[in-house]
């Protein structure tokens, strides 16, 4: 039940300043995109654009100053804008994040920002990659619930707990920054990838879930699990804060606990 | 170009289109198109919860709901869908929870439920806890099932599959009353593959609009880039009318600046506004249930205190939502997301600093226009068979001039559901419609026209300005002159738009071209919703007019229904607006009598 709260006060004294806010600097910075187009030319090659940009601004804010007001060619996906819907995975600086949610103030504008596709899955035009195979380990986990008792009438009974028992998993956005931050699945294509097995545990750890044993049987295959390294570079990419490299621990154990 | 044959296509691949497609996919032989990955589209975003009355926490039933519903849109709302809407709203939750949608739950296991804005206990008394929830990633969690879901019955998706125009043929019939009209008929849709720069056009027998709003044609919105109307744009291009379109909510709580959502859900677990003064002002407005009225009486509220003079910050222009008296331990495990958007958006730690927030454009209330069917009306009461429209580009009416918070995750399951399984249906019982000669060659000659262009104007430009006059007059407060000046700018942005230039010429993921197209979606929904703004010369839900502030249930308890029409110029009256032909379409009543709206 929810926590019953006393009722706020209706006239508070706000402390000076509060709320933030005040003057947005400007700053300039350095953009440099990795250009790729076949249709014009087979070489990816960098290219610098000059901007000036606001205290707020993201780097897809930069992306879009280019696109929109300098050259409308350079492509790239994006659509909520703010970290929900995992469209602008690329890599930023060398590292993965969303476009969206990395703001340029907190990245060094004294050197040029580097803004590359995410590695691992083939490059269709800029950032623009080609998103199938990651989708294809996701479907092959069945990234769904599984149940074979008898349909109740109303929902299904699950205690807080074994709700909380798999929450971090369920945050997932499928943007493919940890996946195609891994660099077992950067030299191996077959590797599920650890969004595939982030979504596999977000079922196995449901307690509502009877298919565990299959999921853990997939995983346990020659490209499951046990490609994993454990280089934390996925947990470190993860634009939800989940802790993949923890998630893909729990199943390696799970699988190991099921076989003893 | 490439022909597909289909029973039902679906486009857009949301919510709505989703849970039609998980219905359709096991009926008939059903393709999703969509211009975005499922997993991208914006149901994604929606944070606070899904209504349905439970009763799992305290006293509710769907009446009780039906009636917040019909009160909350002004009595706008077609009291038949309100009522399909709350009966029906049990059964999908349930449903979901039965795909695996992680709802969070009560000490004894069932699916919680917190309060929500304008839901009440018994007509108004006391806020309800009615909003089942999954932390504030309700809309994410339901994206993921349905997907989730689609992927278990192997649904067929053509992702980046941009829809562009909708194929209709006109037969001639005679109604009842021996009157002749032209009764139009599905034949499919035409679209564009992003990847490749080729059109396929896919013959259906039933074809269903799910592909979403059009919050872009506001600068400050919750809405992601890719909303532009797109589905209501081609329907309207096709002779569909568009219902209600004036009224388009703005959600309270934005981040000042930016936009982004913050769940009503806050206000829900004990956040309040605040002024520039520190003081609790919905207390002034809406003296029973305070912070937690509904959108449009709150959204204005804190617009009043801005313009009065009690805004916050250096240019006194948002106000603040408090929830630092919150336990910290509680925001967490209720709104993670909400307070890590303040933290990296705006810098601002909620847990000991109210967070600056100001009205954002959020949800068209209007669209095409459908009967609780989900049939898609051709006019006040004339279905077009095979055509089926669910969730926001749909105008059922649930909403009516006011969505209240949830009903719109609610309306894309229950409309979505019914869509999905009458489209299935209609399908088993019809033959395909032969497609019309040269099915793409409109599209083609848009597409052609804009890559050819020799013009110099710039669609960012255009789009921008258009923006900026829709965010400065035609917000939460209009008046006759600021809505013809949007009119008269949007006049001059249409013959700008026909020199606008497409830089990129290839056929590969040229979201260039894709932007120009939108752009223009942009531009017609723009105009429409000016249009039915500036004739509705009274103040109701959504739609306020300073200068007709009262609501004139004489004059306007009815829907407007705008119709593209090219006889209608400025000539032909002095009201008119070039194009655009606007009529009337009567509210349905079952039980509830309008009355003043007070909370």
């Amino acid at each position: 039940m929810t926590t019953e709260m006393a009722e706020p006060a209706s006239k508070i004294e706000l402390p000076a300043g509060v709320g933030g806010g005040g003057e947005i600097p400007t700053f300039h910075i350095t953009l440099r995109v990795r250009r790729y187009n076949p249709e014009v030319s087979e070489e990816a090659a960098w290219e610098d654009h000059q901007l000036t940009m606001y205290g707020t601004d993201r780097v897809l804010d930069a992306l879009h100053k280019v696109k929109w007001e300098i050259d409308g060619s350079l492509s790239f996906r994006r659509s909520c804008a703010h970290g929900i819907c995992g469209s602008d995975a690329m890599r930023i600086n060398g590292r993965n994040r969303l476009a969206c949610k990395t703001l340029l103030k907190d990245l060094d504008t004294s050197k040029p920002i580097t803004v590359e596709p995410i590695k691992g899955l083939p490059v269709e035009k800029d950032l623009i990659v080609d998103m199938e195979p990651f989708f294809q380990s996701f479907r092959e986990v069945m990234p769904f619930l599984i149940n074979k008792g008898h349909e109740p009438t109303k929902e299904r009974l699950q205690s807080i707990e074994d709700r909380e028992r798999f929450d971090d998993t369920t945050k997932c956005i499928l943007c493919a920054a940890c996946t195609s931050s891994c660099p077992v699945f950067w030299t191996d294509g077959q590797y599920f990838g650890p969004a595939a097995i982030v979504n596999a545990h977000r079922f196995i750890f449901d307690s509502r879930d009877d298919a565990g044993d299959m999921r853990l049987e997939i995983l346990n295959d020659k490209e499951g699990v046990w490609r994993c390294r454990t280089t934390f570079n996925c947990s470190e990419a993860c634009p939800r804060g989940i802790q993949v490299t923890q998630a893909i621990a729990e199943v390696k154990q799970a699988i190991l606990g099921r076989k003893i | 170009m490439q022909v597909h044959k289909y029973d039902v296509v679906i486009v857009g691949a949301g919510g709505a289109g989703m849970r039609a497609a998980i219905e359709s996919g096991q009926r008939a032989r059903t393709a999703v198109l969509t211009k975005l990955y499922p997993t991208r589209s914006h149901t994604g975003a929606a944070q606070g919860g899904m209504c349905a009355a439970l009763a799992n926490v305290e006293e509710d039933n769907w009446e009780w709901h039906t009636f917040d519903t019909i009160k909350g849109g002004d009595y706008l709302v077609d009291q038949d869908a309100a009522e399909v809407m709350a009966k029906e709203a049990i059964d999908a939750v349930l449903d979901l929870e039965k795909m695996g949608l992680p709802f969070n739950r009560t000490p004894e296991g069932r699916i919680d439920q917190r309060r929500f804005g304008g839901h009440t206990r018994d007509h108004g008394k006391a806020p309800v806890r009615r909003a089942c929830y999954a932390a504030d990633r309700t809309g994410h969690m339901i994206l993921q099932t349905l997907y989730q879901n689609c992927v278990k019955h192997n649904v067929e998706f053509y992702n980046e599959y941009y829809v562009l125009d909708l194929l209709l043929v006109e037969e001639d019939a005679v109604r009842e009353d021996g009157t002749p009209y032209k009764q139009k008929r599905v034949a499919g849709v035409v679209s564009y593959d992003l990847a490749s720069g080729e059109l396929h056009v896919f013959q259906a027998k039933s074809v269903v609009f799910a592909s979403g709003g059009a919050g872009k044609v506001f600068k400050t919105t919750s809405n992601a880039h890719t909303l532009t109307g797109d589905g209501m744009g081609i329907a309207f291009r096709r002779g569909i009318p568009l219902e209600d379109m004036e009224f388009f909510q703005f959600h309270p709580t934005g981040l000042a600046g930016l936009g982004i959502l913050l769940t009503e859900g806050a206000r829900g677990e004990g956040a309040i506004l605040r002024n520039s003064e520190g003081e609790r002002f919905m207390e002034r407005y809406a003296p029973t249930i305070k912070d937690l009225a509904p959108r449009d009486i709150v959204a204005r509220a804190m617009a009043n205190e801005v313009r009065e003079g009690r805004g916050c910050g250096p240019d006194k222009d948002y106000v603040l939502l408090d929830l630092t008296h919150l336990e910290p331990e509680h925001i967490e495990a209720k709104l993670p997301d909400i307070t890590e958007f303040a933290r990296t958006y705006l810098g601002v730690e909620p847990f000991t600093d109210p967070v600056p927030v100001f009205p954002t454009a959020h949800y068209a209330m209007g669209g095409i226009p459908t009967n609780i069917a989900t049939e898609v009306l051709q006019d006040n009461d004339t279905v077009v068979p095979g055509l089926f429209a669910a969730g926001e580009v749909a105008c059922v009416s649930v909403h009516g001039s006011n969505r209240l918070g949830t009903n719109s995750l609610l309306d894309i399951n229950v409309f979505g559901k019914r869509a999905g399984i009458a489209a299935a249906e209609y399908s088993k019982t019809a033959d395909f419609v032969e497609l019309p000669e040269d099915p793409e060659a409109q599209t083609r000659g848009m597409l052609d026209g804009l890559l050819g262009g020799t013009g110099t104007e710039r669609v960012a430009q255009i789009r921008k300005e258009l923006q900026d006059t829709m965010d400065a007059n035609m917000q939460v407060f209009r008046t006759k002159e600021s809505l013809e000046k949007v009119l008269s700018d949007i006049a001059s942005f249409e013959e700008r738009y026909k020199n606008v230039v497409v830089q990129d010429k290839g056929k590969r993921f040229n979201l260039d071209l894709l932007e120009a197209v939108e752009l223009g979606f942009l531009l017609d929904m723009a105009k429409v919703m000016t249009v039915g703004a500036l004739h509705r010369e009274e103040s109701r839900g959504g739609h306020y007019r300073e200068d007709f502030p009262d609501r004139d249930d004489e004059k306007f308890m009815k829907h407007s229904m705008a119709y593209k029409d090219s006889s209608v110029t400025t000539e032909s009256s002095a009201e008119s607006v070039a194009g655009i032909r606007l009529e009337t379409k009567p509210v349905v009543f079952t039980r509830y009598e309008p009355m003043e709206r007070k909370y």
